[in-house]
């Protein structure tokens, strides 16, 4: 086991989410669930982040941006759907702006669904994602 | 003949210092993220995630922005591991001060270096963090020289009486320049290691992998020669008191801490202001009290 999954730092984006996943996300933080027992930092600067966070779908406003925050992050990473919006574009997919799930703008992971996705199921969901996170650095390291 | 008095340069602890300070350095980072979340009623990370940050940092892909940026932060570890070496050989206080002084202009130049307004803004606000804490350490300096008739801090460790009782108020300026020198709050306007402030990471939102693990590591080797500091004040010429030094450099750490915790950040103008009135208040009127004793 490498370092990755014992400091895995987080960025969260808000796509198009109704904020009801975004307020869960920052629930894990709270003293309650408080996921810095796992060394998990929400850090809110790409270059610094291992798992992209993200909630909502994708339209054509934040298209580029997802795609930014994705290329500005360092490998190995991994991306983290939260939320059913974000895997399919939930009840927001027939809109004539939106373009669906986030799979439809970035490689995706690790799908977490509900709405809103729970604490307990995005914790569950971040740390499916340290698994991805060790294989990547480990193909990563080979490469070299 | 080169002829240089080695009796009072003490190598060997220049030599734990540098091998050493980094344990001590991240031991710290992670007690103090271990208190903070206590404080609010959290559990916490393991005592050793500085660590495992910092050996995931290094495994990382580092994107540089260009060449100068490892360049400057490459320098800006080495001057802060010279001036750590100055200070643990019980060499030069102002030498000390100066070599300090060097390393945090590699820091702001290497915050310069991208055109990220984050960071640049971020650079402005340690040049004026500079300006906040330097006059309080020149008067350290001063205050140790009219005390002990020396610069040294040989002479400082090995002071007939207690450094402290002659100069409380230098001592609470030092505290006081202490919170922006370790980046807490109120005074972290700079650099946070806090998430989501105002300038995302303020001076460190450029750097990224190794880069940043570099800044992290300078870092540790830093606080631990502040807190040495503290030491010199409380520490004199009998064994027994380098646990009260010791004890000291705890206590002002854990005082930073509830601070840190206790305290949103202030403005800048706010930051400059207070540091430069305490200062006057504490540190120069101290000065002039020692004078005033060397002159009797």
């Amino acid at each position: 086991m490498s370092y990755f999954s014992k400091s895995p730092w987080l960025i969260h984006y808000d796509g198009s989410s109704c904020n009801g996943c975004d307020i869960e996300v920052l629930a894990c933080l709270t003293p309650l669930y408080d996921v810095e027992r796992f060394g998990i930092v929400n850090t809110g600067n790409p270059k610094h982040a291992d798992i992209f966070l993200v909630t909502g779908g994708v339209n054509t406003q934040n298209l580029p941006i997802v795609r930014q925050i994705y290329e500005q992050m360092p490998e190995p990473k991994v991306v983290v759907a939260v939320g059913t919006c974000a895997c399919s574009g939930g009840v927001f997919k027939e809109c004539y702006n939106m373009l669906g799930g986030m799979d439809k703008a970035i490689p995706v992971d690790v799908y977490v669904p509900g709405c809103a996705a729970r604490p307990e199921s995005i914790i569950d969901g971040v740390v499916k994602g340290l698994g991805v996170l060790e294989e990547k650095a480990k193909a990563l390291k080979e490469k070299k | 003949m080169l002829d240089i008095d080695f009796s009072s340069v003490n190598i060997v602890s220049a030599i734990l210092y540098v091998l050493l300070a980094p344990i001590v350095g991240g031991l710290l980072a992670g007690v103090d993220r271990v208190i903070s979340a206590r404080m609010q009623r959290r559990v916490g990370p393991p005592l050793l995630q500085p660590f495992y940050d910092f050996f995931k940092l290094w495994e990382k892909e580092a994107i540089e922005v260009n060449e100068a940026q490892s360049f400057y932060i490459t320098g800006f570890l080495l001057f802060v591991i010279i001036t750590g070496v100055f200070f643990f050989a019980q060499g030069d206080l102002l030498l000390v001060i100066f070599t300090l002084t060097v390393a945090s202009v590699c820091f702001i130049l290497a915050a310069y270096c991208s055109n990220s307004p984050y960071s640049a803004v971020g650079a402005e606000r340690e040049l004026v963090q500079t300006m906040a804490y330097e006059p309080m350490m020149l008067l350290v300096a001063i205050g140790f020289y009219l005390k002990t008739g020396s610069f040294s801090i040989d002479a400082a460790l090995n002071a007939p009486t207690m450094n402290l009782l002659y100069m409380p108020g230098v001592f609470i300026g030092l505290c006081f320049i202490l919170i922006i020198k370790l980046r807490k709050s109120p005074f972290d306007i700079a650099l946070s290691h806090e998430v989501h402030q105002e300038l995302i990471q303020g001076m460190a939102t450029e750097f990224s992998g190794r880069t940043l693990a570099i800044v992290e590591l300078a870092h540790w080797y830093e606080n631990v020669f502040l807190l040495g500091f503290v030491y010199l004040f409380f520490a004199w010429a009998p064994a027994w008191t380098a646990g009260l030094g010791l004890l000291a450099c705890a206590l002002v750490f854990f005082n930073d801490i509830l601070i840190d915790n206790c305290c949103s950040r202030v403005k800048w103008e706010y930051m400059l202001a207070s540091s430069w009135l305490i200062t006057l208040i504490a540190g120069f009127v101290n000065v002039m009290f020692l004078m005033y004793l060397r002159v009797l």
